[in-house]
């Protein structure tokens, strides 16, 4: 990842005015701004990394953590919130049994919430796994997760093999 | 192809549009693949004509992006017959090429059918949504092929350009702007011709144009159409502007969240750099003029126009005072315009038609056509363009088809998250910058966003703060606290802890935030808040006296309860309610423990008989 990382930064020449372009690009290549990633950018651009923070802090594109295998976006825009979309939400707060920004134990799903996504006239809409689910119910929260796999009451069983993996 | 002048340009202009004529007559499909086509199964759909089409090569597939009609995607048309199809899955492909593309046999199933008179409608001239439109600057999106600049020379792009590189003189075109009345689509209504004066007047010798397509407004999306379906248009609006201007660099600053149109302006511009329509010597004219493309980061406030410029130079998106103008020191400090995207695509239309032709159209002081995205309540939802002055009801009720379900019209909320919401009463304001102002609200981006019986205002209040609160920059106290204190109101009155006075403190606190704010979020922030006061003060007084909701809406003021006459016992709620509220036999009518329910609306969902009602 540290290669990987170099050879991003190399490509931009050291000017402030690509700060923004190179979190971006960071953050498509490896899923979320890591603090080591904060750090080797202040480098690259010879700023302090508390400016890097303060930027990519200030928007709300920027993760600072890893995505699940699978991610979820609830709109709650305007259109989205006057069909519903807050239940949405939070039905899916309620499956995963996790907050909006948060990921899963087992990193296998990880939920978010955005102001729009321009399709407003299918409100209310969330996006899995870059999937746009047009006209969701609550009831049809349950039949999303159910249909990648999520199984009720499994979730525990899931966490320890999630575990088991990573060590 | 690198263009060296004019005459090449028209010489190729005629090379397409004769090819185009030969054509005439040619079956071709038509197809949305614009974001809201996607979200409905476009890039499926394509995928189909595609396998299908390969096999008989004589019928063309354009891909399109929007046409504004978004409710009814994918959306297709049959050319040359021009019969709309709506709602189009993979597996209808065959039937339509071998039915309608083929043999001219109209799929009846698939015609979109007005609701108010039942009937099928067959061209897509004829349907209500389009009918009442003034497609100005929207109506070629369903010509072209965004990826293909020949599509754009031939609906007469880049013709603008010529007349104002070798027919204008910098001030004629400023002078003819002017005239023209155009203001500023991003919000403000700002004249554009004046600020271009400003721009030019202000002595630099490095001066920059920028296109605004942050597009913040949640609920609106006519920039990103227009970017994504149209965006040759964009760029010679700039490029006339820069010319005019004396600027040689531009910037288009794209919000985060539209891959799609960050893809096509792209492509646009290496198409336009390759003919030579843009970078050195433009057309052998001897202007110069480059673009390039910066994505924004999701900030609402990196809108504003000064904190755009600090996004482009990599900062924290902070707005600042605005007492020395950007239009004199803006990016790098440099002079600098910046329009947005509906407002640039507005230009080469006026310089095209002339000042007087562009000013008949509209209202006294808001001239031409705004596209505004109609969303919510509503049975036609999508994107309408029409001339500045039609009244609401003619929007809501002519071309977005009145309310679904038989409920009653409630309010129009317009101009963003700052904008406000307009009653009932004033459906015959005729919709133009002032008056939209003079009713508390105003124009925005062109967000109308339409709300019905079961909306609540107090909540669509506290969502409008809370978003504000969320997207306030922090840097001025009024603005930061103002919104929180504002939205903490709110949150109590919906959670039925509202006070005596908390409606002259909401009033109190908003007079504050909007007098002490530096820029346009603080100062239009209170406007959600103090426009459903003004019109909608029953609905607060019910919340914080009766510690009821009447629309139903505020989950701490409602419960949800089974009708025992209507119930027929079928179980389905009670399986499917996410925490076991709901009891019940067979036969019996069934339950809800009001302890356990969260209020998430399941059971109304699922429920056949519509037995489940909520009080
Ligand atoms: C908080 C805030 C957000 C804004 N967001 C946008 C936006 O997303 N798009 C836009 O074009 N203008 C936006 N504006 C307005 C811009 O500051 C600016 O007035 C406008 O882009 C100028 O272009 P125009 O004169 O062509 O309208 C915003 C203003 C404020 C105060
Ligand atoms: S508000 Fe959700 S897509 Fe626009």
């Amino acid at each position: 990842m540290a290669e990987e990382l170099q050879e991003l930064l190399a490509s931009y020449s050291a000017s402030r005015r690509f700060l923004l372009r190179i979190l971006q690009t960071v953050q498509q290549k490896m899923g979320y701004i890591s603090e080591e990633a904060m750090v080797e950018v202040a480098h690259h651009l010879d700023i302090s990394p508390v400016e890097v923070y303060g930027v990519a802090t200030f928007y709300n594109q920027f993760r600072f953590i890893p995505y699940g295998k699978h991610h979820i976006v609830a709109c709650l825009g305007t259109a989205c919130h006057a069909m519903g979309g807050q239940l949405i939400l939070d039905g899916f707060e309620r499956e995963l049994e996790i907050k909006a920004g948060g990921i899963t134990p087992n990193h296998e799903w990880s939920l978010d919430r955005v102001g729009c996504i321009g399709c407003c006239t299918k409100a209310p809409v969330v996006v899995v796994n870059d999937i746009i689910h047009p006209k969701m119910t609550p009831f049809r929260v349950e039949e999303v997760l159910a249909g990648l796999g999520l199984e009720k009451g499994k979730g525990e069983e899931e966490v320890e093999a999630g575990e088991g993996e990573s060590q | 192809m690198y263009l060296k002048g004019p005459d090449e340009l028209e010489r190729l202009r005629k090379q397409v549009i004769e090819g185009k004529k030969a054509e005439e007559g040619q079956k071709r499909v038509v197809l949305c693949t614009g974001t809201g086509c996607r979200g409905a199964g476009a890039l499926e759909v394509s995928e189909a004509f595609q396998k299908e089409l390969d096999r008989s090569s004589d019928i063309e597939l354009k891909r399109t992006c929007c046409h504004g009609f978004c409710e009814r995607g994918p959306i297709t048309v049959i050319e040359p017959m021009g019969v709309f199809y709506q709602m189009v899955s993979p597996e209808q492909v065959s039937q339509i090429i071998a039915e309608t593309v083929k043999k001219g046999e109209v799929i009846e199933d698939l015609l979109y059918k007005d609701p108010k008179t039942g009937e099928n409608i067959r061209y897509e001239k004829d349907i209500p949504f389009y009918m009442r439109q003034m497609r100005l600057v929207f109506g070629h999106n369903r010509l072209i092929d965004p990826t293909r600049i020949e599509d754009y020379l031939a609906t007469g792009g880049y013709k603008a350009l010529t007349k104002a590189l070798f027919g204008m003189s910098p001030e004629q075109i400023i002078e003819e702007v002017k005239r023209s009345g155009l203001r500023g689509r991003g919000g403000g209504g700002f004249p554009a011709g004046r600020k271009w004066e400003n721009c030019r007047r202000a002595g630099a010798d490095v001066k920059y144009v920028i296109c605004n397509c942050d597009e913040g407004d949640p609920g609106a999306y006519m920039d990103r159409s227009l970017m994504e379906g149209n965006p040759h248009r964009v760029l010679e609006g700039m490029i006339i502007g820069a010319y005019a201007i004396g600027a040689s660099e531009g910037y288009v600053y794209v919000r985060n969240e539209y891959p799609l149109a960050v893809q096509n302006v792209g492509i646009a511009i290496k198409q336009a750099e390759k003919m030579g329509l843009l970078g050195e010597n433009i057309l052998g004219s001897g202007f110069k003029f480059t673009i390039s493309i910066n994505r924004g980061g999701g900030a609402f406030v990196a809108g504003e126009s000064t904190a755009l410029m600090a996004s482009i130079e990599g900062q924290v998106a902070e707005p600042r005072a605005k007492h020395i103008h950007t239009v004199e020191s803006g990016l790098w400090e440099r002079p600098t315009n910046l329009n947005n995207v509906e407002t640039w695509a507005n230009v080469p239309v006026i310089i095209e038609r002339g000042a007087d032709s562009y000013s008949n159209i509209g209202t006294e002081g808001s001239k031409g056509t705004k596209i505004f995205s109609l969303v919510g309540k509503i049975n036609n939802t999508g994107l309408i363009e029409v001339p500045m002055g039609m009244t609401l009801r003619e929007i809501v009720h002519d071309i977005g088809g009145g309310i679904p379900g038989g409920k009653k019209f409630k309010a129009v909320q317009t101009g963003g998250p700052s904008g406000g919401c307009i009653p009932e009463a004033l459906m015959e304001l005729p919709v133009d910058f002032d008056e939209l102002t003079k009713a508390g609200s105003m124009m925005g981006s062109g967000g109308m966003i339409v709300m019905d019986e079961s909306t609540c205002m107090v909540d669509v209040a506290k969502y409008f703060t809370n978003f504000l609160r969320d997207e306030s920059c922090g840097k001025c106290t009024s603005c930061r606290e103002g919104t929180l204190r504002m939205y903490e109101v709110l949150d109590d009155i919906t959670k039925g802890k509202g006070r005596e006075g908390d409606i002259e403190l909401l009033e109190e606190l908003g007079w504050v935030t909007a007098e002490a704010s530096l820029c346009g979020l603080g100062q239009t922030a209170p406007n959600p808040v103090l426009s459903t006061i003004h019109y909608f003060r029953d609905e607060y007084e019910a919340h914080i006296r009766d510690k009821k909701c009447p629309a139903g809406v505020c989950r701490d003021l409602i419960t949800y309860d089974i009708d025992t006459e209507l119930c027929i016992a079928c179980g389905k709620c009670k399986k499917e309610c996410p925490v076991e509220a709901i009891t019940g036999e067979k036969k019996v009518p069934h339950e809800i423990d009001q302890d356990k329910c969260i209020r998430c609306g399941t059971c109304m969902e699922v429920c056949p008989e519509d037995a489940v009602k909520v009080q």
